[in-house]
């Protein structure tokens, strides 16, 4: 009784973290810039698909493509941003949402086109995945990673935003960007850097993603539901917001599938519709 | 004698003019969306058929006129097939990955009169919906009830606990095994039910797991699915020695298996083909196949491929004659030797008739494969059946 | 110095450009009569873009999760037509009270909320109604869809896979509609929700009660949504959960978004647009037709902001 309980607050919290990889970036971006960037779950599959070409067609080791994938994804955020994006910062919300659809449909045809519609695996290594028992409880090793994983980028993240110059300067647009403008802080620089960071994490959760939900063109568009929920219910520009958010979607999604598992997905949308009613600019979010 | 020699030619002209008319043929497929995989390997199946067989019967030339659902979408499905009845003037429709777009077009091939050929959707029912139309896929009761009956006799367990994604084909699924299992003296112990896209299956696995039952039969769809739920068994440390895992074929694909890993051994499943059947004509189809495409046959490639080879034989007997009445009459009994094994068309109910596979995950060779170990051949559909007998 | 009707008169008056446009939605019937099942299938998704822009465009209520009116009004008809009466017109009355009154219902949440918050409530809501009916598989078939949906016919006229029948039908009901959309939108009530788009807080102060107004608008249209699903299910005799799907919330935004929100025609022009180059894309190639369309999203935003609508009266202020 006990023993299963654990096994679901670690699967649970395990989950979390890979939603909020795929989520924190946007969280940010949405509260810093008020951009809404639908494409943000394409960079996921571009850091997914960049690790699956590094493994199978070239051999490299999972740990080893990570970095890579990360790479690749805030590259091709950076590319958009400065082309594409840019030009609509002062555009309406319903633009940007037409905008970045279009760019998510182009981004599925452009897998399909490369990669086929074919599921895609990217191991990671044995000793990766080998699980840990305690007692008469198995937790299953790449999970172990997963969070690991996760809480370190926390850290890192939190890190930067308090202790750096830049996280400084991100805190003050998030808060108020006509303010910081004012001070002569270079917003769009600034902004500039904070989405690179946030499409190269995505990336690296598209990554990471691969062994627990696998990965195909539609992983674009499939994902964007439940970051969306992420985002929403953890409150824009906020990091702690995301984790919370991420955590209490990714263990209430396990125990309810455990406990009750007849509600299935009527959890997820349950709690998120009973958060957001309690709490509308989202858990950690300003109002 | 000048007049008649011209009226002789012309005739000429007019008879090879009419015997080079093309037979156009509708092929309706999800190829882009959730479904898209499905799609594409079927049209492969087509595609490596018509390389293999060429592309004319009968003094015909084959020509395919492709239409797109984007998924389950039977109002975009019954549409494509109107216009491609009504606007594209084709002969006979093929094709429908998906059960309520092959419902849906039906009502097409019905009211136009049209051979209809499904070459994928596996729902019992359908082939109910239009008398022109036939299946050469697979029904799932045929192989689930069938799976269910010999997992109580020849696979000697009593107990099952069934776990199905909470949709069409999963409780069709579920029930099918069901009756099988318990019809043959065995007992369900408890079932549960997946939602639909479900990304993790940790805390079912682990539910099933503190029921600790004999065996676990699993149905989920293919893609991403039966990896996860293949994970999830290693995670959670169910021994397939003490705990048979029994599936469906589409568990166990080619995809799952290398996602998957080792994680797959022993898990027993029952399906009517895998690119690994060993005979001559697999053997070539597999080849001509990995030539055209780089990749591997699935069981949509062999729906299709069997689909065309339908669509040639019931030509061939009408001799280009592509009446709806003239291709269904001769499509009925028809039977031919299939990369799957033998296989034919029921006469009565026009559903696919085949043999089914009881195959285990065994390492031959570094690889991970399907090995058959038992079959059972000429499996009509069980509820078919039971509809005749109405 | 004009006063208020005299306002209101003008704005009514019938631009020529209208009375053509509507004179050409006949034209398919005589030019592209092979086209009418896809002539149909527009004018009800145009139907129901309109039935969005009258929340999003004119009230300001960003919904994605639209669809849940839609399908209640599809599986109505539907149900209706399999277990008692296969008569249209009773399908279309039917679903418009379903819809309505689920409508009515879930406009107390959405009103309150506003942002993220309310995209997000209507997705959830919207996806909870998918799942429920998923669930209800007795009841709507499930994944499977409905059927054995019998439909009559409408005035004797059989709906055939020629299409006739269903593009008069579809294009009547659309027809109606709009007229009712137009009305209301040159009406005081009209006027109201644009002031409470623009600026939700002080509309009390003027004495328009703004929870109230957006309520009423609401339910609107959930009903035009309902009678959209319910003309689905009369000229397909088939019902899915697709109808209730996120996809079809998503697109209809799309849509809407691609035509011009808040331009009365601009659901029905981005229907037109996307529907017909979705079929000709899909067409000449099945497998990535998703590109193509992507990139019309791209370029329509990149050079005509404010959709197709909004980028025409642009240019025509610029030239004049």
């Amino acid at each position: 009784m006990l023993s299963s309980l654990a096994t679901v607050l670690f699967d649970g919290f395990a989950y979390g973290m890979l939603l909020f990889l795929l989520s924190v970036g946007l969280s940010v971006t949405l509260g810093m810039m008020n951009f809404v960037n639908l494409a943000h779950c394409s960079f996921a599959a571009v850091g997914g698909y960049c690790t699956v070409t590094l493994m199978n067609s070239f051999g490299w080791p999972f740990l080893a493509s990570l970095p890579m994938a990360f790479i690749a994804a805030a590259l091709v955020s950076v590319v958009l941003e400065r082309t594409l994006y840019r030009h609509l910062y002062r555009s309406s919300d319903l633009d940007q949402c037409l905008l970045t659809i279009g760019i998510v449909f182009v981004s599925v045809a452009a897998f399909a086109w490369f990669y086929t519609t074919e599921q895609q695996s990217a191991r990671p290594p044995e000793w990766l995945r080998a699980p840990i028992t305690v007692g008469d409880i198995n937790f299953a090793g790449y999970r172990l990673f997963l969070i690991v994983f996760g809480l370190a980028v926390t850290a890192l993240l939190v890190l930067l935003l308090e202790r750096t110059r830049f996280g400084a300067q991100v805190r003050a647009a998030v808060d108020n960007q006509r303010m910081a403008r004012g001070l002569g802080i270079d917003v769009d620089r600034a902004f500039m850097i904070t989405f690179a960071l946030g499409g190269g994490l995505a990336g690296l959760g598209g990554a990471l993603a691969i062994e627990v939900v696998g990965l195909d063109p539609t992983f674009a568009l499939a994902f964007l539901v439940y970051v969306l929920i992420v985002v929403a219910v953890g409150g824009l520009g906020s990091i702690g917001g995301s984790f919370a958010a991420a955590v209490v979607l990714g263990i209430s999604d396990m125990a309810g599938k455990y406990y009750f598992p007849w509600l299935g997905a009527f959890l997820i949308y349950l709690v998120m519709v009973a958060l957001l009613m309690w709490r509308p600019a989202g858990l950690f979010g300003k109002r | 004698m000048k007049k008649l020699l011209i009226a002789a030619a012309l005739a000429a002209a007019f008879g090879t003019a009419h015997a080079q008319q093309t037979v156009r043929i509708g092929l309706v497929l999800s190829s882009s969306g959730q479904f898209a995989d499905a799609g594409a390997q079927l049209d492969n199946g087509i595609k490596t058929y018509m390389k293999m067989h060429g592309d004319t019967v009968g003094g015909r030339k084959i020509e395919l006129i492709r239409r797109d659902t984007g998924g389950i979408a039977p109002d975009v499905a019954k549409r494509l097939s109107q216009e491609l009845v009504v606007r594209d003037k084709v002969d006979i429709l093929a094709g429908y990955v998906l059960t309520p777009n092959a419902m849906a077009a039906a009502d097409v091939s019905a009211e136009a009169k049209k051979f209809m050929v499904v070459m994928n959707a596996a729902t019992s029912v359908i082939i109910t919906k239009s008398p022109y139309m036939i299946r050469t896929s697979v029904v799932l009761p045929q192989v689930m009830e069938t799976f269910g009956t010999w997992a109580a006799t020849k696979g000697g367990l009593k107990q099952t606990y069934t776990m199905v994604t909470d949709y069409g084909p999963g409780h069709d699924s579920e029930r099918a095994f069901q009756t099988g299992f318990k019809n043959a003296g065995g007992t369900i112990v408890g079932s549960v039910r997946f939602p639909v896209a479900n990304p993790d299956f940790a805390a079912f696995v682990q539910r099933a797991k503190d029921i600790a039952p004999e065996s676990i039969y699993i149905f989920i769809p293919g893609g991403a699915q039966p990896a996860a739920l293949g994970k999830a068994f290693a995670e959670r440390g169910i021994d397939k020695q003490k705990t048979k895992v029994l599936g469906s074929g589409e568990a166990t694909a080619e995809a799952a298996l290398k996602a998957m890993g080792d994680n797959a051994l022993d898990i027993i499943t029952a399906w009517h083909y895998d690119y690994k059947l060993d005979n001559k004509l697999n053997a070539a189809f597999v080849k001509e196949f990995n030539a055209m495409h780089g990749r591997n046959p699935d069981f949509f490639s062999i729906g299709g491929y069997d689909g065309m080879h339908a669509i040639y034989e019931t030509l061939k007997k009408t001799q280009g004659n592509t009446d709806g009445e003239a291709l269904i009459a001769a499509a009925k009994g028809l039977r031919w030797q299939s990369p799957r094994g033998p296989m034919s068309i029921d006469p009565e109910t026009r559903d696919v008739v085949q043999t089914v596979y009881i195959r285990r995950v065994q390492k031959v060779g570094g690889e991970l494969v399907n090995v058959p170990f038992d079959k059972v051949e000429n499996v009509r559909d069980p509820d078919g059946e039971r509809r005749k007998m109405k | 110095m004009e006063n208020a009707s005299g306002h209101f008169r003008q704005k009514v008056r019938w631009h020529p450009l209208e009375i053509a446009f509507w004179l050409c939605t006949l034209l398919p019937f005589v030019v592209t009569p092979a086209y009418l099942s896809l002539a149909s299938q527009i004018a009800i998704t145009a139907l129901f873009a309109l039935s969005l822009d009258l929340i999003l465009g004119y009230a300001g209520i960003v919904s994605l999760g639209h669809a849940a009116f839609f399908g209640v009004g599809a599986y109505s008809a539907g149900l209706l037509a399999k277990h008692y009466w296969g008569e249209p017109l009773a399908g279309l009355i039917l679903a418009a009270a379903a819809a309505g009154i689920v409508g009515y219902a879930m406009s107390h949440i959405v009103v309150r909320f506003r942002h993220l918050a309310l995209i997000m409530l209507t997705l959830g809501l919207g996806l909870l109604l998918h799942e429920a009916a998923n669930s209800a598989s007795d009841l709507t078939g499930g994944a499977d869809g409905l059927q054995g949906v019998k439909v009559g016919t409408l005035f004797g006229f059989r709906f055939d896979m020629f299409g006739r029948t269903a593009y008069a039908y579809s294009l009547a009901v659309l027809f109606v509609c709009f007229l009712a959309c137009r009305r209301i939108i040159h009406s005081p009530f009209g006027l109201a929700l644009r002031g409470i788009r623009e600026n939700a807080v002080r509309m009390p102060a003027i004495g328009a009660p703004s929870l109230a107004h957006l309520r009423k608008a609401y339910t609107i249209a959930a009903v035009m949504a309902g009678i959209a699903g319910a003309l689905l299910t009369h000229t397909t005799s088939t019902v899915s959960l697709e109808t209730l799907s996120f996809g079809r919330s998503a697109d209809v935004l799309v849509i809407l978004i691609l035509g011009g929100a808040g331009r009365l025609y601009g659901g029905i022009i981005g229907a037109i647009i996307y529907m017909v180059a979705r079929d000709q894309f899909s067409g000449i190639n099945p497998q990535y037709w998703y590109f193509w369309i992507g990139l019309l999203l791209v370029l329509v935003v990149m050079f005509l902001p404010n959709g197709i609508l909004g980028g025409i009266s642009a240019l025509d202020k610029k030239s004049q």
